[in-house]
């Protein structure tokens, strides 16, 4: 059972970075058409050190998955000091999917019930005190917002890339600020 | 006693045994601080958490020797400052550490350059070298253009670099810091974040004592404190930047 669950993760996870390059490369064929290392260095740009967990050759598989799906074409240019390469294009179903991805406005979730749920299960049996699970927790979300932050300050004021991380670091605060309601109202709760 | 009279590898710079601090008696008695044990390595930044009233502020105050505890020693460098006299105590503050407050402290009457180098002046370094080093800290911060303003024309967060440079005026061997972003908006907050990360990558030993999450991310690292005591403790070390993925959503 628990293995069940922990594949099904795993495998939505590779299929959501899947989806994300899919549609940014898409999107940015949009512009102009492009080739493989181009596209990667545009994305390496927007990401700053989150380009690292971009597995490696994805920009290329993708790209070679688009063409199979008939989103895009690609030409061969032929260069004089180097090997040809390809350069891509959108087709018109590759034009549409972009606009379908521009218009979307779903929006990852956040996901506290497995926690909440967590503390209620733990106070309830006597398991464990959810307080402390609390600190527990907020302690490893804290660590990650400084490996974020330093991240953050170590970008250029101007940075894109210190944009998105400039995102996580504001989630996990959300994050952080929802764990001291919990802390508050356990701590009360034990009084009682 | 300063900075550059501490030998090298001489142990913790803060230590807390033992530390207690209670008010009141009988059924009414609070223990504020109840039995920390603690140290504080040269060069490290460390941040205390807790919800109000948890008793930070007030083993701040112990550990800088505001006030004096009902049990326990606080030792500064090598020295154990619990028992000093309150004038030995007042002129190891002035000289030893620097405080920042969340309501910033600084006199009103006197302009930014000024503000900075009362401690110096106070511990009787000439008017020219305080004012130098003055002028020095306020570049530190980014005001140098400021220096001649006096507290009412700078905005929260520009007072509160100001009090930080103040702060280090004297070289401390310790900067201790109570909510230093408490009053700020969420830009002045970022503006002394940066401030506060170099000072911890120039090597000053600090104490924050915070319940913003961001300041206490920039600490090496972090304790939190639930009624008096140390309830969880973490070092902060660089993360992978595979985890990053995964919180950007990058990876599900």
């Amino acid at each position: 059972m628990s293995e069940a669950v922990g594949v099904s993760i795993r495998e939505s996870s590779q299929g959501y970075q899947l989806r994300v390059v899919q549609e940014v490369l898409l999107a940015l064929l949009a512009a102009e058409p492009s080739h493989g290392y181009q596209l990667r260095a545009r994305l390496q740009l927007a990401l700053g050190p989150l380009a690292a967990s971009l597995n490696a050759g994805q920009v290329y598989v993708t790209l070679t998955r688009l063409e199979r799906a008939g989103l895009v074409a690609s030409e061969r240019v032929g260069q004089t000091d180097r090997p040809d390469r390809k350069v891509y294009a959108l087709t018109a179903g590759g034009q549409a999917r972009v606009a379908e991805w521009l218009t979307d406005t779903s929006w990852p979730k956040p996901a506290p019930a497995e926690f909440h749920l967590k503390l209620v299960a733990a106070a309830a049996g006597g398991l464990a005190d959810p307080v402390r699970l609390v600190d527990a927790q907020r302690h490893t979300l804290l660590a990650e917002l400084a490996a974020v932050q330093r991240a953050a300050l170590a970008e250029p004021d101007d940075s894109l890339a210190g944009l998105l991380l400039e995102g996580v670091v504001l989630r996990l605060q959300a994050d952080l600020r929802w764990l001291e309601a919990c802390a508050g109202y356990w701590t009360a709760t034990k009084g009682r | 006693m300063n900075a550059s009279e501490l030998p090298l590898r001489a142990g913790p710079v803060v230590c807390a045994r033992g530390l207690r601090m209670e008010y009141g008696r009988g059924p009414a008695l609070v223990r504020a601080v109840d039995t920390v044990e603690l140290e504080v390595s040269a060069g490290e930044t460390l941040a205390v958490m807790g919800p109000s009233g948890c008793g930070k502020s007030t083993l701040l105050h112990l550990l800088g020797g505001l006030e004096r505890p009902s049990d326990g020693e606080v030792w500064l460098a090598r020295r154990r400052i619990d028992r000093l006299t309150e004038n030995a105590l007042a002129r190891l503050r002035r000289g030893a550490i620097g405080f920042v407050f969340q309501a910033f402290h600084l006199m009103d009457e006197l302009t930014a350059v000024e503000n900075v180098e009362l401690p110096a002046l106070l511990a009787g370094q000439s008017a020219r070298s305080a004012r130098r080093r003055a002028t020095e800290l306020l570049e530190q911060v980014g005001l140098s253009d400021r220096a001649d303003h006096l507290p009412s024309a700078l905005s929260g967060g520009q007072r509160q670099r100001v009090a930080i440079a103040r702060a280090l005026s004297n070289e401390p061997l310790v900067v201790l810091a109570d909510e230093p972003t408490g009053n700020l908006d969420s830009t002045a907050t970022l503006d002394v974040l940066r401030l506060l990360d170099s000072l911890r990558s120039a090597g000053q030993t600090l104490v924050i004592v915070t319940h913003d999450a961001r300041i206490a991310a920039t600490a090496d690292r972090l304790i939190s404190m639930r009624d008096g005591a140390f309830v969880e403790e973490t070092r902060l070390t660089h993360g992978t930047t595979k985890r990053l993925g995964e919180l950007a959503g990058l990876e599900g």
